[in-house]
C-alpha cells in the first residue's frame, strides 16, 4: 500500500485537478466567466428556487371534469339520435362519468343500441334489458383523452407563460395527469396563478328572452337552455342570465385578441378565422335586434344586443375591464382555452432576496464549519491533520465540480448536505489515525502501522459510507424538491469521501515518506 | 516536523459495563416519554405533511402582529398564526388548510395577501393542498421505513446476527427519541426534518458499527477474555475515535445552526441531537445488548479470513495493557 505505480499518481492528481478546475466557474460572476476563454469550463452549479428566487407551482389537470364536459356536449347528439329514430327514453343526464338514460320501450332496445353507436366510436353503448342504459368511453379512449388533456394543457401554459414573458420556465409533466411549473426569478406568483388557473373557454351563446332566469330557474327550464350567472355584478346589469345552450361560435376560432380602448374604456377586441367569421355572420344575421351572451368560463361578460349582422370577422367585447384584466383576457384568448380545468396543488416560491440570504447563510455555515473541522485536525494530528486538510479541499472541488458537470441542482437542504458530508469525510482520516496511532502502540515499525492503519480501518470506512449513501439514495428516490437536493448532495459527497479522504491522504503520505525520509511518525 | 498539539496517549480504561444498566434504564425511559408524547400530544407537523400555508412576510418597519391579525381574523379562513421571524419586520404567517380542497387553498393565500395589503414583500409563500400533503407522508414513511430495513440489512449482512439485533435497536431508539424531541419542544416536523432523520440513522449505524468491528475483532484475538471486559476494552480502544469523529461533525452542524439561517433551524437542532443520541446509544446500548444476546465465539473465530481478522495473530497482547507511547 506504501507503494504508488506512477498511472496511478497520475490519475489520482488528474482527478483532484479536473475537480478543481470545473468547480472553479463557481467562484465567477457570470459576467466575469463571459471573458474567461472558451476552453475553460463555464458550468456553474444549478442553484434551486430556493437560492435564487422563483416560484414552484404543482398543477393537476382536472382530466374527469373535461371528460364530463365532453359527456355533457354528446348528450345533445343523444337526444337527436334518439329522437330522430322516434325511440321514447327517460333521465337523460350526465352521472359519474357516463351518460345515462331509459329506454321506454323494452322492444327497441336494439334500435336505440344502432342508432347510439353511430355517435361517436370512442363511446361503448351499454343498455340492460330493463331498458337502462349507459354510455361511457373506453378504457383506451380514456387513457388517450387524459394525454391529449395533458400535453394540450402543457402547450397552453406554456403559451400563456410566453405571453407573460417569464423567463426560461419550465413546464414538465409528471406523472399522470400533474404538471410541474417552475418559474425562476417570480417571487409573487398570484399574477401567474391566476392566469394558469382560469380555463379561459370563450363562447358565444344566444340570450333567451322567453322568460327571465328566475322563472326558468323556478318553473320548467325551457328545453337547450341554462342559466349562466355574470361575470362581475354591475349596477343596472343582471346577476344572470338565460341562454341557449347551443353555441354560435366558439373561442378556438379566434385568431387574434388584443386589448385597447373604446371610449377611453378599456375593452378587448378579437378577430376570427374564416370559419368563424362566416358563422359568427350568419347567426348575427338571423339575429338582429336579439342580446347575445359573450360567455368566459360559463360566466357571461357581457351581453350586448345584435345591432346589424357582424360580417367583418372581429368585433370587441366590453365589460367593466380594467387594464389590466382586459390585457389579462386578450392574453387568454390569443394563448388559448385549457382543455380542463386546472388546479394548484402545491406552490413554493421563495423571493429573490430571501434566496440571496440563503446562499449567504449556506455560505457562511460551511466556511465557518471547514475552518473549525480544518483547525481541530490540526490540532489533532499535527502534519497529517494537514493532510486530511489537504484531502478535504479536494474533496469540496470534487462535489462542486461533479454537481456542476451533471447539472445536478443545489438547494439550501443540499448546501446542509455539503456541509454534512465535510465534517463525516473526516471520519474516514480520522479512522485511519487512529489505528495507525494503536498498531504504533502496540509496537509494530513505523511502515508496517502506516500499513495496517490504511488496510484495517478501510472495511470499517466502507461500511459507514455505504449506510449513508443507502439513506442518501432512498431520500432522492421519495423526496421531492428541495430534499432531493440535500439527497444529491450528501450521495455525491460520500462518493468524493471515499476518494478524497483515502487516497488523496494517502498519496500525501507517501510522497512525505519518500521526499523526507522521516524515522518516525508524527502521531 | 509537524506534531499534533492535543494527544491522547493511552487508551482510556472506562468500565462502560458498570453503567449500562442505567443506560438501559435511561433509554426504556426515554423512548416511552418520546413513543408516549408522540401519541398523545404528537408532532407539530409543518404544512408539508398538514397541507396549508406558510408566508414569510418583510413589512416595511417593525411589525405590527396584532393589526395584522386581527386584519386576518376579519376574513375567517380559520386560526391563523402570526409569529416574529428573526429580525423585528419579518413575520411568519401561518393559515391552517382550507376547506373545499386544493383549489381552497389557493384562494385563501389570495384573500390574505389582499386583506393585509400593499407594501409586504413576500419572501416565501409555501401552499401545501391536502391532497399533495397525504402523498408526502406516505412517501416520508415510506422513506424512513425502507432506509431503516436497507440499513439493516446491511449490517445483518456483514455481521452475524446478534449484531444485527443491536444495531437495529440502536438505530430505532435514536429515530424514537428524535421523534420524541421534535413532540416535547413542538418543534415543526417538516420534509427538511425528515431527511435529518434518514440522515441520522444512516449516520448513528457509523459509530455502532466501527465499535462492533472491534468486538468481532477482539472476539478472534481473545477467545478466553470474558465477554464483559472484550465489550469494554472495544468501547475503550475505539473511544478516542468516536470522539474526535463526533466533534468534527458536531463542528459542522453547530456552524449550520448558529450560521445557516431560520430554514435550517429545524434540520440542524435535530442532527445535532441524532449526533448526541447517536454516540451515546452506540456506547449505551449497542455495546451491551451484545453481553445478552452473545455472538457464538467460536464460529467468528473459526473465520479468521476477513480483512479485519488477519491482524488478530500477530498483534501482542500488549494492546490491552498499553504504556505510553515514545514521544
Amino acid at each position: 500500500m506504501l507503494y504508488f505505480a506512477n498511472w496511478k499518481i497520475l490519475l489520482i492528481c488528474a482527478v483532484c485537478a479536473l475537480g478543481l478546475l470545473f468547480s472553479l466557474p463557481n467562484l465567477f460572476t457570470p459576467a466575469q466567466l463571459a471573458w474567461l476563454p472558451s476552453q475553460i469550463p463555464h458550468k456553474q452549479v444549478n442553484l434551486g428556487l430556493d437560492l435564487r428566487g422563483g416560484s414552484y407551482l404543482l398543477l393537476e389537470v382536472d382530466v374527469a371534469a373535461a371528460q364530463t364536459e365532453q359527456l355533457n356536449s354528446v348528450i345533445e347528439n343523444v337526444r337527436n339520435a334518439l329522437l330522430d329514430a322516434k325511440i321514447g327514453y327517460t333521465g337523460l343526464n350526465v352521472q359519474n362519468n357516463a351518460i345515462v338514460f331509459t329506454i321506454r320501450d323494452q322492444d327497441r332496445i336494439d334500435d336505440a343500441k344502432n342508432a347510439l353507436a353511430k355517435i361517436d366510436p370512442a363511446l361503448t353503448v351499454d343498455i340492460g334489458s330493463d331498458g337502462a342504459g349507459k354510455m361511457q368511453f373506453s378504457s383506451v379512449a380514456t387513457e388517450q383523452r387524459r394525454q391529449q388533456a395533458v400535453d394540450q394543457s402543457i402547450e397552453i401554459i406554456r403559451r400563456r407563460l410566453d405571453e407573460t414573458g417569464t423567463k426560461e420556465p419550465t413546464i414538465q409533466r409528471q406523472g399522470a395527469d400533474r404538471i410541474l411549473v417552475e418559474l425562476p426569478g417570480v417571487g409573487d406568483p398570484e399574477h401567474v396563478k391566476q392566469l394558469l388557473g382560469k380555463t379561459a373557454k370563450l363562447t358565444f351563446q344566444l340570450v333567451d328572452q322567453s322568460m327571465s332566469p328566475d322563472e326558468a330557474k323556478r318553473g320548467r327550464m325551457p328545453l337547450g337552455d341554462e342559466v349562466l350567472p355574470a361575470q362581475t355584478d354591475r349596477p343596472g346589469q343582471p346577476t344572470q342570465y338565460l341562454v341557449k345552450r347551443r353555441v354560435m361560435v366558439g373561442g378556438d376560432t379566434l385568431v387574434d385578441a388584443q386589448a385597447t380602448f373604446q371610449n377611453n374604456e378599456p375593452v378587448v377586441s378579437f378577430r376570427f378565422d374564416t370559419a368563424g367569421a362566416r358563422r359568427f355572420g350568419d347567426a348575427t344575421r338571423d339575429n338582429v335586434g336579439k342580446p347575445f351572451a359573450i360567455v368566459l368560463d360559463n360566466k357571461v361578460i357581457s351581453a350586448p344586443v345584435i345591432k346589424e349582422a357582424i360580417l367583418g370577422g372581429s368585433g370587441i367585447i366590453s365589460g367593466s375591464f380594467t387594464v389590466q384584466s382586459a390585457s389579462d383576457l386578450a392574453l387568454l384568448l390569443r394563448a388559448g382555452a385549457l382543455p380542463a380545468p386546472i388546479t394548484i396543488l402545491e406552490e413554493r416560491s421563495v423571493g429573490p432576496d430571501l434566496g440571496a440570504d440563503s446562499i449567504h447563510d449556506g455560505a457562511v455555515s460551511c466556511i465557518v464549519g471547514v475552518i473549525l473541522v480544518v483547525v481541530f485536525m490540526f490540532l489533532f494530528y499535527g502534519l497529517f491533520g494537514l493532510f486530511a486538510d489537504v484531502a478535504l479541499f479536494f474533496n469540496l472541488c470534487l462535489m462542486l465540480g461533479t454537481l456542476s458537470l451533471l447539472g445536478a441542482t443545489l438547494t439550501l437542504p443540499g448546501i446542509a448536505g455539503i456541509a454534512l458530508t465535510l465534517g463525516m469525510a473526516v471520519d474516514a482520516n480520522v479512522l485511519i489515525y487512529e489505528r495507525i496511532r494503536e498498531e504504533m502502540r502496540s509496537g509494530r515499525t513505523m511502515l508496517s502501522s502506516l500499513e495496517a492503519g490504511f488496510t484495517r480501518a478501510f472495511g470499517t470506512i466502507l461500511d459507514s459510507h455505504v449506510t449513508t449513501l443507502v439513506a442518501g439514495i432512498l431520500l432522492y428516490w421519495l423526496g421531492s424538491g428541495p430534499v432531493k437536493g440535500f439527497a444529491v448532495t450528501l450521495s455525491i459527497g460520500v462518493l468524493t469521501s471515499l476518494f478524497s479522504a483515502i487516497l488523496v491522504t494517502r498519496l500525501q503520505i507517501v510522497s512525505w515518506l519518500r521526499r523526507w525520509k522521516p524515522r518516525e511518525i508524527p502521531l | 516536523m509537524i506534531r499534533p498539539l492535543i494527544v491522547i496517549r493511552r487508551v482510556p480504561q472506562i468500565d462502560f459495563m458498570r453503567w449500562h444498566l442505567f443506560g438501559f434504564a435511561f433509554s426504556i425511559l426515554l423512548g416511552a416519554v418520546s413513543i408516549g408524547l408522540f401519541a398523545a400530544i404528537g408532532l407539530n407537523y409543518g404544512i408539508d405533511f398538514k397541507g396549508g400555508t406558510l408566508l414569510e412576510a418583510k413589512t416595511q418597519g417593525p411589525a405590527d402582529l396584532a393589526a395584522m391579525r386581527a386584519k386576518l381574523d376579519d376574513l375567517h379562513i380559520g386560526d391563523a398564526s402570526l409569529q416574529g421571524f428573526g429580525a423585528p419586520d419579518e413575520v411568519l404567517i401561518r393559515l391552517p388548510e382550507q376547506p373545499g380542497g386544493d383549489a381552497g387553498q389557493m384562494k385563501a393565500v389570495e384573500l390574505a395577501k389582499q386583506a393585509l395589503g400593499p407594501g409586504i414583500d413576500y419572501r416565501r409563500t409555501e401552499v401545501v393542498g391536502p391532497s399533495v400533503g397525504a402523498e408526502l407522508i406516505r412517501a416520508g414513511v415510506l422513506a424512513t421505513v425502507l432506509a431503516l430495513a436497507a440499513i439493516l440489512v446491511y449490517v445483518w449482512f456483514r455481521f452475524e446476527w446478534p449484531f444485527g439485533v443491536g444495531a437495529t435497536i440502536a438505530t430505532l431508539h435514536d429515530t424514537i427519541t428524535t421523534i420524541g424531541l421534535f413532540a416535547i419542544f413542538r418543534l415543526e416536523f417538516n420534509l427538511t426534518t425528515l431527511a435529518a432523520i434518514l440522515t441520522i440513522a444512516g449516520y448513528s449505524i457509523n459509530d455502532t458499527v466501527v465499535i462492533y468491528d472491534r468486538v468481532r475483532e477482539a472476539m478472534r484475538k481473545y477467545r478466553t477474555m470474558p465477554f464483559r471486559e472484550l465489550i469494554n476494552l472495544a468501547l475503550n480502544e475505539t473511544l478516542s475515535r468516536t470522539i474526535l469523529t463526533v466533534s468534527t461533525v458536531a463542528l459542522m452542524v453547530l456552524s449550520l445552526l448558529v450560521f445557516g439561517g431560520e430554514v435550517l433551524k429545524g434540520f440542524s437542532i435535530a442532527m445535532l441531537w441524532g449526533i448526541v443520541i447517536g454516540t451515546y446509544s452506540s456506547l449505551f446500548i449497542a455495546a451491551p445488548i451484545i453481553y445478552y444476546i452473545q455472538p457464538n465465539r467460536r464460529a467468528i473465530a473459526r473465520e479468521p479470513t476477513t480483512a479485519e481478522g488477519e491482524g488478530g495473530r500477530s498483534t501482542s497482547r500488549q494492546e490491552r495493557r498499553p504504556r505510553s507511547a515514545k514521544s
